[in-house]
């Protein structure tokens, strides 16, 4: 059989080529200990890297490792904890006085002083940046100058920033707003060393903070080697020699090569593989609530579903949909069921409460009739829309709309409505162009009640797609905000969220876990409330 | 000869223009791609409006494919959303992926052709319908079935290579890749090959060869096998620009950074930019190597003449 000798031929080749190959890889980072260096998953982030232009969690990783602010919230339970602030102080709620601590530098010898921040703000706040998160500084007075809605900017600083000491600066808000202190832990507050603005291009080829890291080499599109900064004045020094974020074109294949042995933290676990992690990774699997709540939102400028008594149509969806049965078989409890429109991770103190009762558990009866005496749905058919390329949210979508016709008794109640791509999706979303329901879905910016309401249900709020509008409730977070008691601001959040309760504003689905796996050489691994790995924690053995 | 060429390079004008036209529309049919940079939230309505001025969004379609096209001859390819200029992910990708295709053309020219000529020579042998067989099932399967398999059964069960391949992608780390990415066409090639091979088998050419006294070897290489190759040439030359363009699913299973990959993201990402640099070099490569075909024809057939 001649034939078969060529095969066999063939297959030892390749077989030894294979052999090779595995000789050849392997093996990453230097030693255990504290020197020991961990290999984490990455994707290449969408923005540059600059602090206020980042808003998502890849980019979010890095930062959170080259940086700290004036506030650093507690990986665990969320508090906003002084960092680099030394004190800041308010009497009226409006102006602040901000004190930086003595001692820090940034990696490249550099003093943190209260330039650093006022420069940082200045620059994320203005329009000719591009900054992505500039409208976080909207709240300090003499935004609309540098950031107006329309045309030129008219001042190249905001005027409610003045440093008034070498480590000193005042910052004024247009409004009062008792919790701001709080909200000063994002990484879009970051102070920012000279090089950022003397050499651009160089400072975003690799990266100069303030944080436990510092930015060892970083080739865009592949992989940033981090190593830990021995100068760090904090106290979260880091527990290991350095991180090396590698991109991976797949999640999938993530987790594959952490199977393999050769990557050693996972933090978003693919949706496929949820059935074998327990199997695959035993107890080195952690699945832990982030701030992450996803909902369906109402087109509320569409006269069709904006109409009084409508209420009772939605609260009756909200009651159609099985929660507990969703989360369980789609997502393999990596959701929890959502029994308010915050985060369990604000703790009873932030304001967690369960107030939807009621109207988020599943029951069909009632359903059936509420939508009947809101009207029914309007057309008799909804559809309900999301992006189709990410996120597994055709499968949940489908089940929702299948629960829903199963408790109403008709097929043709509610079907889903994919839109192609996520960009897409977004431009509709926010151009009003939706005919029914949609997908929503809010990440925390800071671990406030206050993220998870205003930006959302407020009238005209940035991120108010339904346009949902109740002046009560608008009244309630103005008051709330005005409140300098932290406890009486939360109570009164949480009235305010009683209102969007009675309007069913937009119906809760279930709150997102952060997931993570990790291999057997490393220990300590935790997510903290944005489902970014604790890096500067981690224990490698 | 010369004058064939220059003709065939001149009609690759209007050919480039029209696909990059197409792509572009294509691309900008797919909506506002501002709206996707800033997640689950709305854009601040001056940062869009700014962003769309930067990256010329705000201009009417014809007017940025002009602008695009104006840019291009002068070697600027535009900018990525992340900041990079899309020549600098060219110049990352490119090479991956040619290291990529180069591996896998050498499966399909070395074990296809092989087991074509076996096969062919050997008609309804064992091995023949074994082969057969085999192939049949590799071209039923879907690419990315063959590719997970081969990543768990080789990368994770057996360990014998990395699941995933380094940044840098030598070709040593490829291999199984370029396999699993040559495994259809391999299949293909095999079958053209074997059917080209039984036919010409009972030319006249073949059958005065034989009698000439020649030996069965150089009867094979010299007057079977380079007849019968002219059909497996166009595949294969076709397949250059198919596999560059194709390897979008073979890519992200082993995580190679080529040129799938940044196409993926750069559709997902509705980065007009980028998907219309990388496939506007796609469109070039496969013209090229379609050109390179109809030359080898020539060669391989000295009765086909160019003028």
């Amino acid at each position: 059989m001649r034939g078969a000798t060529h095969a066999k031929w063939a297959a030892l080749a390749t077989a030894v080529a294979l052999a090779a190959t595995a000789c050849g890889g392997g093996g990453d980072g230097g030693g255990g200990g504290a020197d020991g260096v961990v290999s984490s998953s990455w994707g290449d982030p969408q923005n540059p890297l600059e602090p206020a232009n980042t808003n998502e969690v890849q980019g979010g990783k890095v930062l959170s490792m080259i940086f700290r602010g004036l506030k650093q919230y507690d990986p665990k339970t969320g508090e906003a904890k002084d960092m680099l602030a030394e004190k800041i102080e308010t009497t009226d709620s409006t102006n602040f006085t901000v004190t930086v601590k003595d001692g820090w530098t940034f990696s490249n010898g550099e003093q943190v002083t209260a330039k650093s921040f006022v420069d940082a703000w200045n620059y994320g706040a203005h329009l000719k940046n591009n900054q992505k998160n500039a409208y976080f500084f909207g709240y300090i007075d003499g935004y609309d100058q540098v950031h107006p809605e329309k045309g030129a900017p008219t001042a190249e600083t905001m005027s409610g920033l003045k440093v008034t000491g070498p480590r000193t600066f005042t910052v004024k808000l247009t409004q009062k707003f008792s919790t701001f202190p709080d909200t000063l832990g994002y990484a879009a507050f970051s102070p920012l060393p000279q090089a950022f603005f003397t050499d651009h291009a160089a400072w975003l080829a690799k990266p100069v903070g303030n944080g436990p890291y510092t930015v060892d080499s970083y080739s865009r599109g592949s992989q940033m080697v981090l190593k830990k900064w021995d100068g760090y004045p904090g106290t979260d020094k880091a527990q290991n020699g350095g991180i090396t974020l590698k991109v991976y074109t797949d999640n999938n294949t993530a987790y594959t090569d952490l199977v393999a042995g050769n990557l050693d933290l996972v933090d978003d676990v693919p949706a496929s593989q949820l059935k074998n992690v327990s199997a695959d990774l035993g107890d080195r699997y952690i699945n832990t609530p982030a701030g992450i709540i996803q909902t369906l939102s109402f087109p509320f400028y569409d006269p069709a579903w904006n109409k009084p008594g409508q209420e009772k149509l939605r609260t009756g969806l909200s009651m159609a949909i099985n929660r507990d049965q969703i989360t369980e078989t789609i997502f393999q409890k990596t959701r929890t069921p959502a029994k308010d429109w915050t985060s369990p991770v604000l703790g009873a103190d932030g304001g967690y409460k369960e107030i939807c009762g009621s109207a988020c558990e599943y029951n069909p009866t009632e359903a059936k009739k509420l939508v009947a005496e809101g009207g029914g749905i309007p057309g008799g058919t909804m559809t309900i829309s999301y992006n189709a390329d990410t996120g597994s949210h055709k499968e949940w979508v489908d089940a929702v709309c299948n629960s829903i016709n199963n408790a109403l008794g008709n097929n043709k109640a509610c079907v889903g409505n994919p839109i192609g791509t996520f960009a897409d999706f977004r431009a509709q979303v926010s151009t009003q162009k939706m005919k029914g329901p949609f997908r929503a879905g809010w990440q925390m910016d800071y671990p406030l009640i206050q993220n998870f309401l205003q930006p959302l249900y407020f009238t005209n709020a940035s991120s108010n797609d339904g346009k949902y509008s109740d002046p009560e409730f608008d009244k309630l977070v103005n008051q709330a905000n005005a409140e300098t008691d932290t406890t009486k601001a939360v109570g009164l959040f949480q009235q305010a969220e009683e209102v969007l309760k009675g309007d069913m504003g937009a119906i809760p689905l279930w709150y997102q876990n952060g997931s993570a796996g990790y291999s057997d050489r490393v220990e300590n691994v935790t997510l903290n409330p944005f489902s970014v790995p604790v890096y500067d924690q981690i224990k490698v053995k | 000869m010369g004058r064939y060429v220059i003709r065939r390079l001149l009609q690759m004008i209007p050919v480039f223009f029209g696909a990059t036209l197409l792509i572009f529309l294509m691309v900008n049919v797919m909506g506002d791609p501002i709206a996707g940079l800033c997640g689950d939230r709305q854009c601040d309505p001056a940062t869009a409006a700014q962003l769309k001025k930067e990256f010329g969004l705000d201009k009417p379609v014809w007017q940025q494919y002009l602008t695009y096209m104006g840019n291009l001859f002068t070697g600027d390819f535009g900018t990525a959303f992340n900041g990079q200029p899309v020549t600098e992910l060219m110049a990352d990708a490119f090479p991956v992926t040619i290291r990529l295709t180069i591996v896998a053309i050498l499966f399909e020219i070395v074990i296809g052709i092989t087991l074509g000529v076996i096969t062919g020579l050997k008609r309804g042998h064992p091995v023949d319908t074994t082969v057969l067989l085999l192939t049949l099932v590799v071209l039923s399967v879907p690419i990315f079935v063959i590719g997970l398999l081969v990543q768990l059964l080789l990368g994770v069960k057996w360990g014998w290579i990395e699941p995933a391949v380094s940044p840098e992608a030598p070709f040593d780390e490829l291999i199984v890749p370029g396999l699993v990415l040559a495994s259809v066409s391999l299949a293909y090639v095999t079958r053209l090959t074997r059917t080209s091979i039984a036919e010409n088998k009972r030319a006249d050419y073949v059958r005065t060869a034989v009698a000439k006294g020649l030996p069965r070897r150089r009867v094979i290489t010299r007057h079977l096998l380079r007849n019968s190759l002219i059909p497996v040439v166009t595949f294969i030359g076709a397949d250059v620009g198919a596999l560059m363009g194709g390897a979008i699913v073979t890519e992200r299973i082993f995580n190679i950074h080529g040129v799938g990959y940044q196409l993926y993201q750069g559709i997902v990402r509705q980065n007009t930019q980028t998907v219309v640099g990388f496939v506007t070099v796609l469109v070039l490569v496969f013209l090229l190597a379609n050109l390179l075909v109809d030359l080898l024809y020539a060669v391989l057939d000295p009765r086909i003449r160019y003028a």
